[in-house]
């Protein structure tokens, strides 16, 4: 079967490929399409030698004489592509199709039909003649029909062309002088290596075109006349039709010297073969037919089609043996040529689609292959798994960053294979007793054979019995198991990582929400995925390698993704910024966050927020940084010295440089335990002090408001003066700008200046962040920012469209409530109002149009930003560090000398760099 | 180099020691380099890591934050550069063409202090005949074209109206010039040709003619940078304005990656490549680390020239056939395969995926040799 890459038949036996190939060097042999074969290499030779069936797929146990299950794992080497001669098509069929009838009276296959058993069976019940298993065993075999007439195959008639264009009618040698040959060839294998095949082939084009002067072949001197291709498959010559016939005589004339001229390999691609004598047909088990509720059979579109070429086929040969005239003939061998065709590809520009009787258009197989629905994308580089599981997520901020919480249903479904041995025979035994309906059991065991058996309340027992060493028991899911959490779209390495399981009552899974950030998780009805590893390698390189602590910083940037959220920041906050504790509150909380140790809190009865704080970190612990409001955090020995806490020192998500190098320091085991009680601390200290956002906290004094009302009457009075300016014509140009241009800018900048102002002001009289809540959450950085304050209090600010302030709408206006062509910031989108005050109903309008702008802006990013991503991995995916230290790409080319200059791995420094000076100091 | 640190040279990067050297009191050198290299050593990539994909996600991942929004100011008020995601598309592609070409060009010290800073602009400045035209005029009657030039344009370029002249006369051809001051009078030469619409046809080609400053250059204008001036251009090229004396040559760039490639060759292709992608970055506020950038760019230019991570490009490249019909046009891929005889060696990733097969990357890259003891024979 062209082009269906031969996976299922990797264990056929490597002998059949030696003789195959052997058979190919005959070159006379008429011939076809072109699956892969195969090579098969048997690292485990040594081991077991396994004589090659085609029954026993590979990688399956195999159990030797003493009994025990022992693995045998084939690898595939390398995948030869090649066409398929019509000799090989024959000797790999197993049938030879001669009828288009698919089944008989009582519904069994017809023998030398379609649906031939000899083909592979997709009944359940039936039996393959070829191969003797049944249904799901049996992978499937090939057919092959005898064509009445040649017909050209679609997908090569550009190499066709090219061929017949390119060598001579009568002798079949290539237009080229003998002498010239050595240096047409050089020059052809330049070309080829340096821009491809199809350059090639152009090339060649070329080159016999300036050569043509002569219109005779330099071999024989036999006159050419001009070959043309009438589309999508005849060749004309001099307004004679070439029939495939013709074609093929001529194709085969070629000699292999010239053949490799062409870049063709003769050995596994004559050119002859490119038109069909013969048809592979494919094996039902690709095509299977499905049976409706009605119990009538849909067949696959694929057997539709074969279907029409059996048929057609056999009225070509009938007329033929009849001796019916020429012109009917022909007829009949067009449509055949046209059913081969659409077999091949169904969306020829040239051709009408073959439909079905609905009208829909059959699916052939090129259209099975190609695309991200096509086999290729969708089936073979997409892989799916079982043990998993989906739903929505909520937030549990009581459970360590490292765990995610499964509801009991999920893990009582989800299951961990144990092997039983003597040691844990006794504990194993208990989930099976237990059963599937009870949390914690088991649902299967497994045999060493391999068979699977269900626990039920009536197998139980037996099931119990039976046990012993070598069986496997798949035990429900328990704390502590190793699991694989995700959330899509997973665009890095941090969207798939490894929790621990925490079951809990619920139906949703939980996690911390300190990792919300590297998955971009939230909870307004975001679901994710689970996967339980089922092997032990599985589960070991989770643990290593996939670990939320092993993830911390990430690879982009080499700071840390991962830290405190929202609650977790406002709490450190006020707890190190504001707040004093009695010493009994202050052990309390401490003990609530889980440190049991107090003996490093200072002795007195008042304990500060940062004395209380800086238990949590490890004493010999130092840190000097910048925070949020450009003040300094002096940590030695592990307490604060200086400083408070905020989002620039704990934060997630490329902001938490204190965490970063906690992390370097004291690497991810202790990070997590760190993380988890800062995280805690915040929270609890919210819950104990309270923490409540209101509508006042975003009122002005009375004192900013005016401040704010001159500014804006400033940006009013000067915006006026700009527009007056701009009609009167005494505005100054900016250089190689229009006036209205110059307008825009001039007044966009101005509006711009009053918002930054109102920003200034804002600050300046939000003071105290103890008082007013909202403000902290600014402060500390926790959520939101001056400009929703800004937004909030003072004005909501100029709204945008493209970039520009909003234009479009009316002819020469925005809403019809303006007068054409006014130009004054309200009537082009500036809203004075804020969002507390309210806005009127035209200042709401630009709002929404800012809005949906933005909307349609994510959206129209989206798949292009998807697109260049899915390049640049598919170009980058296969370079790997090597163990001399280069970089390389699969093909062994080195890419770079030492990774990135230095070889230093990003996620294994601190933003890219090694911290010499803080090297210097330890020592 | 300091003879404590003599030893670390090979082991370690030179910028370390460096920094070692410079901020390290000497008492502490050799005890510091020994625990620095430790750091180094602690810090080093692994092999087998997948840097390649990494590379990608970190570079990807940002994407989806990327405004669309394409224009920024280059640091000018009057130039639009074409910036976030569709530059770092286009920069990526290996576009022969930039949609907004853009030239730093630097000047040697007298001249970048301002002197001569306007004339030099306009030296750079492509100059067509359409700016120095006030008005066009057709004779109906002469079947004749006016036109008159602007006076103090044309002498701030320091050309005559005569000079303007010949550069018509030498790129339009057929046609009768004369010259009366600061009109020039056109006619055709050709009887056949005596028509309106060929003195409009005539008018917009005259437009369009060359006069003088460099080809590409639509706009040139001096900017003050920091402490010295430079001129920014709109358009580019990169070949002439180096070979301007007054230029310095060391630090002037273009953002057409292509012309680079051309001008200076490929390294400096490479590191064009990374220089305009960390400024995209950083205009949309995005860290990512340039070691990424330098990894694309890498494969961008291994070939010895630049080419884009597209399927004609980088893709087209690669040994795997499978892997190629993964990514784009699988069916080509493979009939090409076909023809050629194609073997796969199933050395990268999706091909192994594909048969099921552990990858050679990260920890499937290892192989364990071990001899079996016949079975049974050990108790």
């Amino acid at each position: 079967m062209p082009k269906k890459k031969q996976e299922t038949e990797k264990s056929a036996d490597s002998e059949r490929i030696v003789l195959t190939t052997q058979e190919e060097k005959t070159p006379a042999e008429p011939a076809q399409a072109k699956p892969a074969k195969t090579e098969i290499v048997t690292p485990s030779e040594s081991i077991i030698p396994v004589e090659p069936t085609i029954k026993r797929p590979e990688g399956m146990s195999r159990e030797t004489a003493e009994g025990i299950t022992r693995h045998v794992f084939k690898q595939v080497k390398s995948v030869l592509f090649g066409l398929l001669s019509p000799k090989m098509i024959k000797k790999m069929a197993s049938a030879k199709i001669v009828t288009p009838e698919l089944y008989d009276k009582e519904g069994y296959p017809v023998d030398g039909g379609l649906m031939d058993i000899r083909l592979g069976v997709i009944d359940p019940g039936l039996r393959c003649k070829t191969c003797g298993s049944k249904l799901k065993e049996c992978i499937g075999h090939f057919g092959y029909v005898e064509l009445a007439r040649p017909v050209v195959h679609l997908k090569f008639v550009p190499v066709i062309y090219l061929i017949l264009k390119s060598t001579c009618g009568s002798c079949g040698r290539i237009l080229v002088p003998q002498e010239k040959h050595e240096k047409f060839k050089t020059f052809l294998e330049r070309i080829e290596r340096e821009e491809g095949i199809e350059a090639r082939r152009k090339a060649i084009k070329q080159v016999i075109e300036s050569l043509k002067t002569t219109n005779k072949c330099p071999h024989c001197k036999a006159k050419q006349i001009k070959v043309k291709i009438e589309k999508p498959t005849s060749f004309v010559e001099d307004d004679r039709r070439i029939m495939p016939v013709e074609v093929r005589a001529r194709l085969e004339r070629v000699p292999d010297q010239d053949c490799e001229l062409f870049g063709l390999n003769p050995v596994v691609a004559r050119p002859e073969w490119m038109i069909l004598t013969v048809l592979a047909i494919p094996p039902v088990t690709v095509r299977p037919s499905i049976t409706l509720e009605t119990g009538e059979r849909s067949e696959d579109d694929l057997t539709h089609k074969l279907g029409d070429i059996v048929r057609i086929n056999q009225r070509l040969f009938e007329n033929i043996n009849a001796g019916a005239p020429e012109i009917i003939i022909e007829d009949l061998w067009d449509l055949l040529q046209y059913h081969v065709t659409t077999f091949f590809d169904n969306n020829v520009p040239q051709l009408p689609p073959a439909r079905h009787r609905s009208g829909q258009p059959l699916k052939t197989i090129t259209e099975r292959i190609k695309s991200k629905e096509g086999r290729i994308r969708h089936n073979l580089a997409g892989k799916r798994t079982n043990f998993c599981a989906r739903t929505v997520i909520s937030p549990d901020p009581m459970i360590r960053i490292n765990e995610v919480g499964v509801p009991r249903i999920i893990a009582m479904k989800l299951t961990v294979p144990e092997i039983v041995n003597d040691w844990n025979m006794a504990y194993l035994k208990k989930f099976v007793n237990k059963g599937p309906g009870e949390y914690p059991g088991a649902n299967y065991i497994i045999r060493p054979d391999g068979k699977k058996k269900k626990i039920t309340e009536e197998t139980k027992e037996a099931a119990l019995e039976e046990l012993q060493p070598g069986y496997v028991v798949e035990r429900h899911l328990l704390d502590g198991d190793i699991s694989i959490f995700n959330r899509q779209p997973s665009l890095h390495r941090m969207s798939m990582m490894c929790h621990r399981v925490k079951v809990l009552p619920g139906r949703t899974l939980r996690l911390n929400p300190a990792v919300c950030a590297p998955y971009n998780a939230d909870f307004d009805g975001d679901e994710m995925n689970l996967h339980i590893p089922q092997s032990e390698e599985g589960r070991a390189e989770a643990e290593l390698l996939m670990e939320v602590q092993t993830q911390i910083v990430s690879p982009k940037f080499g700071i840390s993704v991962i830290g405190c959220t929202q609650d977790g920041i406002s709490g450190n906050y006020l707890l190190t910024r504001f707040l004093t504790l009695q010493r009994k509150e202050a052990i309390e909380l401490l003990a609530t966050v889980g440190i049991t140790d107090f003996s490093r809190l200072p002795r007195k009865e008042t304990i500060t927020g940062t004395e209380l704080f800086s238990l949590i970190l490890p004493e010999d612990f130092h840190y000097t940084g910048k925070l949020k409001d450009g003040s300094m955090l002096v940590i030695k020995e592990g307490k604060i010295l200086e400083g408070f806490i905020d989002s620039k020192a704990i934060g997630g998500d490329g902001e938490g440089l204190m965490l970063r190098s906690l992390h370097k320091q004291y690497g991810p085991k202790n990070i997590i335990t760190i993380l988890n009680n800062i995280s805690r601390l915040g929270i609890e200290t919210l819950l104990r002090h309270g923490f409540t956002a209101s509508s006042a906290d975003v009122d002005l004094v009375v004192e900013a408001k005016d401040k704010v009302k001159a500014v804006l009457d400033q940006a009013e009075q000067d915006s006026q003066e700009l527009i007056k300016k701009f009609h009167d014509g005494s505005l100054e140009l900016l250089p190689s700008r229009t006036l209205p241009e110059t307008l825009e800018l001039c007044l966009m900048e101005r509006l711009n200046k009053a918002r930054n102002m109102c920003g200034e002001i804002v600050n300046a009289y939000a003071k105290n962040p103890k008082e007013n809540q909202t403000l902290l959450m600014v402060r500390s950085g926790a959520r939101a920012s001056v400009l929703s304050l800004v937004q909030m209090g003072a004005m909501v600010g100029q709204q945008a469209l493209r970039g520009k302030r909003v234009d479009k709408g009316y002819k020469n206006r925005t809403l019809s409530c303006f007068k054409p062509g006014d130009l004054s910031p309200a009537a082009r989108g500036f809203v004075a109002n804020t969002f507390k005050s309210g806005l009127n109903p035209k200042e709401f309008f630009f709002c929404s149009m800012a809005g949906r702008d933005s909307l349609m802006d994510t959206a129209l990013r989206t798949p292009k930003s998807g697109y260049l991503y899915r390049r640049l991995a598919n170009a980058m995916q296969d370079l790997r560090v090597e163990y001399d230290n280069t970089v390389r790409d699969a093909a062994g080319r080195i890419i770079q000398f030492e990774y990135g200059e230095d070889g230093v791995d990003v996620a294994k420094s601190e933003s890219g760099k090694i911290d010499v000076q803080r090297v210097i100091d330890q020592v | 180099m300091h003879p404590e640190l003599k030893e670390y040279e090979d082991k370690m990067p030179a910028k370390l020691l460096e920094e070692l050297e410079e901020k390290c009191p000497a008492s502490k050198l050799k005890r510091a380099a020994v625990k620095l290299y430790e750091e180094y050593c602690n810090s080093r990539i692994e092999s087998g890591e997948a840097v390649g994909l990494v590379s990608a996600e970190s570079i990807g991942e940002p994407g989806t934050q990327m405004t669309l929004d394409t224009f920024h100011f280059a640091g000018v008020h009057e130039l639009n550069v074409t910036m976030g995601l569709p530059r770092l598309i286009e920069i990526l592609d290996g576009r022969k063409e930039v949609s907004t070409p853009l030239m730093e060009v630097f000047l040697k010290n007298p001249y970048n202090k301002g002197k001569d800073l306007r004339e030099l602009a306009l030296q750079i400045k492509e100059t067509l005949v359409g700016e120095v035209v006030a008005e066009y005029t057709t004779n109906i009657v002469d079947l004749q074209l006016e036109v008159h030039l602007k006076k103090d344009r044309v002498k701030e370029l320091g050309l005559t109206s005569g000079a303007v002249g010949k550069s018509i006369e030498k790129a339009i051809k057929g046609i009768k010039l004369s010259n009366s001051g600061d009109t020039l009078e056109i006619s055709m030469k050709n009887r056949d040709k005596h028509s309106l619409n060929e003195l409009h046809k005539l008018k917009e080609s005259i437009k369009e003619v060359y006069l003088q400053g460099i080809k590409g250059i639509k706009q040139a204008l001096p900017v003050k940078r920091k402490e010295e001036f430079v001129i920014v251009t709109a358009g580019s090229n990169l070949k002439k304005i180096l070979e301007m004396d007054f230029v310095d040559t060391e630090r002037t760039t273009t953002n057409d990656i292509y012309e680079i490639a051309a001008v200076l060759g490929i390294e400096a292709a490479r590191q064009a490549v990374i220089d305009e992608a960390t400024k995209v970055m950083e205009m949309q506020g995005l860290d990512v680390d340039i070691r990424h950038l330098m990894l694309v760019a890498d494969t961008m230019c291994v070939s010895g020239e630049v080419k884009g991570i597209t399927r004609y490009g980088v893709v087209s490249e690669k040994a795997s056939v499978l892997a190629r019909a993964s990514f784009e046009t699988p069916i080509k891929h493979v009939i090409n395969a076909a023809l050629v005889g194609e073997t796969d060696p199933l050395t990268s990733v999706v091909e192994n995926v594909m048969l099921n097969q552990p990858v050679p990357i990260g920890t499937g890259l290892p192989g364990l040799i071990s001899k079996e003891e016949p079975h049974g024979k050990k108790d």
